[in-house]
């Protein structure tokens, strides 16, 4: 298996970053028995580029992923492809928009977008479309067929007649814990075109699906949540080998659910605390999840990330290459049929910061 | 505006001279002052909650945009040791430390009505929880 870059180590890389030409993380490439098939991805994730007035905006956030964008950059061997999984932006506005796209095209290679919730409910994704492509979608690469979902649609009555203006509709679904906002979804217009398009594939095709939700059912106050996730996850059940990876929730979780491997990204602007940790609901994570180490806000930085994703093997191997914190990999154990952490997995192994309360 | 309890005892300690029909005394209450006593901490608690969704600071940036539902403040484990402080610290250090660095904006006086309405709010949130003062 692949080496641990220890904290001081990565530190060292990403300090020198302009003077050298490759990070040590050239050091995760997993090996595979036939390495021929191997391949890599690049994840990058919820950056909320946020306006604050002119020119300016909110330093923090853009530091997150102009960081991600050099790291990726400098990945050994280069990712096939990168993926964007949504909030891009803070409110769907045109200057956040353009400005995060402006950071994003300092990426070598070709990105495949993902809708989020913040980028949407200003215009529902019309600038956002031009800019970046359909909100939906599929592609092959090398043997895996992945698909694109934009899971943050709502109710039709919510987003169409519930509010005076687009900026308040925005600004009502940008609250996370907002009671005014609406349950997540793919909708049936969509779980339609799905059902089509996987209809073509062979069932023993790896399937990659990326989503800003989970395609799971976690926490409903805090939109942690796919209204129809069951009627989704029923599409993918005939494939052998299926992954969701999805973003929104600014946080290491992972689960397994039938045939189906789910991976959640962490963002690059901030980590949120994990639904359990909310005192006046009973919540508890998908048991397999070992947590992400608890933030420490005195690094502006800490518990954010990207990720670095291997599918050799049909399943895949998530690298979370986390900033002022020890990297984390979550792999697909053929033996026991679920992700695993590669090091915390053990309860014996884990470490105080991993306990949230 | 109301008097509060003390100020009332006095004002009655004069009075019962003069008055036999005496009003209630200092150790008692009824469910009416309990009523609006809540009704004015949870004004307080209001207060905190749109305090918490608003920019504090000068980059637009709210403290629910990382706390949804004040969640990861640990009010129950204030004052604690605060190794990046060196020093035991309140809640209300970190309340600042987070206006001043992520929020871009002027720290409070600890007496600040803003101060009170946020602390109010998220012990709010996290009420039933057992105090854990010292805990990481
Ligand atoms: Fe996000
Ligand atoms: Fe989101």
């Amino acid at each position: 298996m692949s080496a641990r870059i220890s904290r001081r180590e990565f530190l060292k890389g990403a300090g020198a970053l302009a003077a050298i030409g490759s990070l040590p993380i050239s050091l995760v490439e997993l090996a595979f028995a036939d390495s021929a098939e191997n391949f890599t991805f690049a994840h990058i994730s919820d950056s909320h580029i946020q306006h604050i007035k002119g020119t300016e905006f909110v330093r923090n956030w853009d530091r997150g992923l102009i960081r991600a964008v050099a790291e990726a950059n400098l990945l050994t061997p280069k990712p096939d492809f990168i993926v964007y999984g949504g909030d891009l932006a803070q409110l769907g506005s045109k200057p956040e928009l353009d400005h995060g796209a402006e950071i994003m095209a300092a990426l070598s290679g070709k990105v495949h977008y993902v809708m989020g919730e913040h980028d949407y409910y200003l215009d529902l994704g019309k600038y956002w479309e031009q800019l970046f492509g359909p909100q939906y979608y599929s592609f092959d690469h090398k043997g895996v067929h992945f698909v694109v979902l934009n899971s943050i649609l709502t109710y039709d009555d919510w987003t169409h007649n519930r509010w005076p203006t687009p900026e308040q509709r925005m600004l009502e679904m940008a609250g996370l814990d907002n009671p005014n906002g609406s349950p997540f979804m793919v909708g049936e217009k969509q779980r339609q075109w799905l059902k089509e398009d996987l209809q073509k594939i062979d069932k023993d095709t790896p399937l990659v699906v990326f989503s800003h939700s989970p395609i799971q059912k976690i926490y409903k106050g805090w939109n942690f949540w796919t209204e129809d996730a069951e009627q989704v996850q029923a599409l993918l059940k005939p494939f052998k080998k299926v992954t969701v990876i999805y973003g929104h929730v600014h946080q290491i979780q992972y689960n397994q659910i039938g045939n189906i491997s789910f991976h959640a990204v962490m963002g690059t602007a901030w980590p949120w605390p994990y639904p359990s940790t909310y005192a006046q609901v009973e919540q508890h994570l998908p048991k397999l999840t070992v947590p992400m180490n608890r933030a420490d806000p005195f690094f502006e930085r800490d518990a954010t990330g990207w990720q670095f994703i291997n599918v050799a093997t049909g399943n895949v191997d998530l690298r979370y290459n986390l900033y002022n914190n020890t990297n984390r990999a979550v792999s697909f154990n053929s033996k026991s049929g679920r992700p695993e952490d590669t090091l915390y997995q053990p309860a014996e192994n884990r470490i105080p910061p991993q306990v949230h309360f | 505006m109301p008097l509060s309890r003390p100020t009332r005892s006095v004002l009655v300690a004069f009075a019962v001279g003069a008055v036999s029909l005496s009003p209630a005394q200092a150790d008692e209450f009824s469910q009416e002052d309990l009523k609006r006593w809540e009704g004015q901490f949870m004004d307080v608690v209001k207060q905190g909650r749109e305090l918490w969704t608003k920019a504090l600071g000068a980059n637009g940036v709210s403290c629910a945009q990382c706390h949804p539902n004040a969640a990861n403040t640990h009010p129950e484990t204030y004052p604690k040791f605060q190794k990046q402080l060196g020093k035991v610290a309140l809640v209300a250090d970190m309340i600042n430390w987070c206006i001043r660095n992520p929020a871009e904006g002027q720290p409070m006086a600890l007496d600040d009505p803003r101060m009170v309405a946020i602390q109010a709010y998220i012990n709010y949130e996290r009420r039933g929880v057992p105090m854990a003062p010292g805990k990481h």
